[in-house]
């Protein structure tokens, strides 16, 4: 699986480095900075539940590269 | 496929003369009359193309036939658009083509558009450029009259002068009616793209390749450039020399040749390749460098849409630096906070620095922007300007030592070597 992020949409909420510390940080303006885009199994789940939960449905899970 | 006489240099500025643009006539008294496209299946000629190992001229130097053939898998008929919207502002070469040579970018087109199967392409353009404009519409009432077989039904597209409106999805959404803005992809335009038909968006120099690779065949190609760059391109040279202007290479050229033969007028600080996205290379590394993108690579570099700038000893390197920062900012779309708060940033710390009033951590701050950035907007355009400034301050490190400690030199008042046009007036809208 893996995380990307949509840059136009993400308006900088910050949820998804809240829920999902493991793979994301922000930047000093809020913005994500994802770790890397692999999300390792163990946390698959609370990536799911980030995607899900950012406002604007910027955080995208994918099941392979594209 | 016949060679005929045409073998070296010049290929694509052959027949270029005093007056305005080559005509119709003219065209095929130097090239010959076109080959009729009819005559070959679409898989062919990207054959041809594939064997001749062209690459794009636009930046990216993607494989052309790779390309084609992304877009010729498609279901949907087709539609090829040729990129001539330049916004480099050191980047004449594109200009000089659709001024002076649109009947062998139109050529290409048609090559182009049989290749992947469309029967409909669209020429965009810098709406401003008077003369480009004149020099298509009269190449296509030209050939109109003269019922060239093959050619594709042509539109013209005129698009803002501004860097980002030759974005390729920029481009594509600007042509749907769009805001001309980059999109988030996918859909890719060979996927999805103009009309939501697939769309193979080619720089025009590379059209004008593509023309000639039709004409002479993929052998031929080859005769020049190295195996990675086989071929010619046009460069655009500018800076600390006597004879700017485009000029046509071959890939591989040692770089201390081109400005041998443009004539430096002041002792060579450095040399950006690339233009202003692109890599310093600096004076004591130039004869180790060659124009082909292996050559490049080991400098760090790409020969990117071909602008090169020689930078004299007598220019500041800092303030041309802290220019061309504000500028990146300047031309951002405005719609990834990262881009926008990152490029501000680093703009904004950067003339600190220049002037000598930049706080302790603006060196630290500086290198964590530059590096948290990439890869985080919609388009290119934040990668880009990392690496020139990252490039800069890699080549110029002494420089802007002193600048952060004394502030201004006396060099820095000197007219730019690396020009921004003045920002247009209105035009919030746009952004």
């Amino acid at each position: 699986m893996k995380l990307q992020v949509n840059p136009i949409r993400c308006v900088a909420h910050g949820m998804c480095a809240e829920l999902l510390p493991e793979a994301i940080r922000l930047d000093e303006w809020g913005y994500p900075i994802l770790h890397s885009g692999e999300v390792s199994p163990t946390v698959v789940e609370h990536a799911r539940r980030a995607a899900a939960a950012c406002p604007t449905l910027a955080l995208l899970l994918k099941a392979d590269a594209g | 496929m016949a060679t005929t006489a045409v073998d070296l240099l010049p290929r694509l500025l052959l027949g270029v003369g005093e007056r305005d643009m080559v005509a119709l006539a003219e065209h095929h008294e130097v090239h010959g009359p076109p080959p009729d496209l009819r005559g070959w299946r679409p898989e062919q000629l990207v054959d041809e193309i594939a064997a001749a190992g062209l690459r794009g001229h636009g930046g990216a130097a993607f494989p052309v036939a790779t390309k084609m053939r992304a877009v010729a898998q498609r279901r949907g008929s087709a539609i090829v658009v040729a990129n001539g919207s330049e916004g480099e502002p050191a980047s004449k070469k594109d200009r000089v083509l659709l001024r002076e040579l649109p009947h062998l970018v139109l050529d290409g087109v048609a090559v182009a558009a049989r290749a992947v199967g469309a029967k409909e392409a669209i020429i965009a353009l810098e709406g401003d450029d008077d003369r480009s404009v004149r020099s298509l519409e009269l190449a296509l009432s030209e050939r109109r009259r003269a019922r060239l077989p093959g050619d594709p039904r042509i539109e013209l597209f005129f698009v803002a002068p501004r860097y980002l409106a030759g974005q390729e999805t920029a481009l594509v959404n600007a042509i749907n009616g769009g805001s001309g803005l980059p999109t988030f992809a996918p859909p890719r335009p060979f996927e999805r793209g103009v009309r939501r038909r697939p769309t193979l968006v080619q720089n025009v120099e590379t059209l004008a390749h593509v023309a000639l690779v039709a004409r002479y065949g993929a052998d031929w190609f080859r005769e020049l450039g190295t195996d990675r760059d086989p071929g010619s391109a046009l460069v655009t040279l500018s800076g600390a020399v006597a004879a700017p202007g485009v000029y046509e290479i071959e890939h591989g050229m040692p770089l201390a040749d081109l400005l041998e033969l443009a004539e430096l007028e002041d002792e060579l600080a450095a040399v950006l390749i690339g233009g202003y996205f692109g890599t310093w290379v600096a004076a004591p590394d130039v004869p180790d460098v060659r124009l082909s993108g292996e050559s490049l690579a080991q400098a760090g570099a790409t020969l990117g849409a071909g602008v090169i700038v020689a930078l004299g000893a007598s220019a500041c390197p800092v303030a041309e630096t802290s220019r061309i920062a504000g500028w990146f900012a300047d031309q951002g779309a405005g719609q990834c906070g990262p881009c926008v708060n990152g490029l501000d940033a680093i703009a904004y710390t950067v003339a600190q620095v220049a002037g000598g009033t930049g706080s302790r951590t603006a060196g630290d701050d500086l290198n964590r922007w530059l590096t948290e950035l990439p890869g985080r907007g919609a388009c290119q355009h934040p990668d880009g300007a990392v690496r020139f400034i990252s490039s800069s301050l890699r080549t110029f490190a002494t420089e802007f030592r002193d600048h952060a400690r004394h502030g201004q030199c006396d060099r820095c008042r000197q007219p730019p070597t690396l020009p921004v046009p003045v920002p247009p007036a209105a035009p919030r809208g746009w952004r």
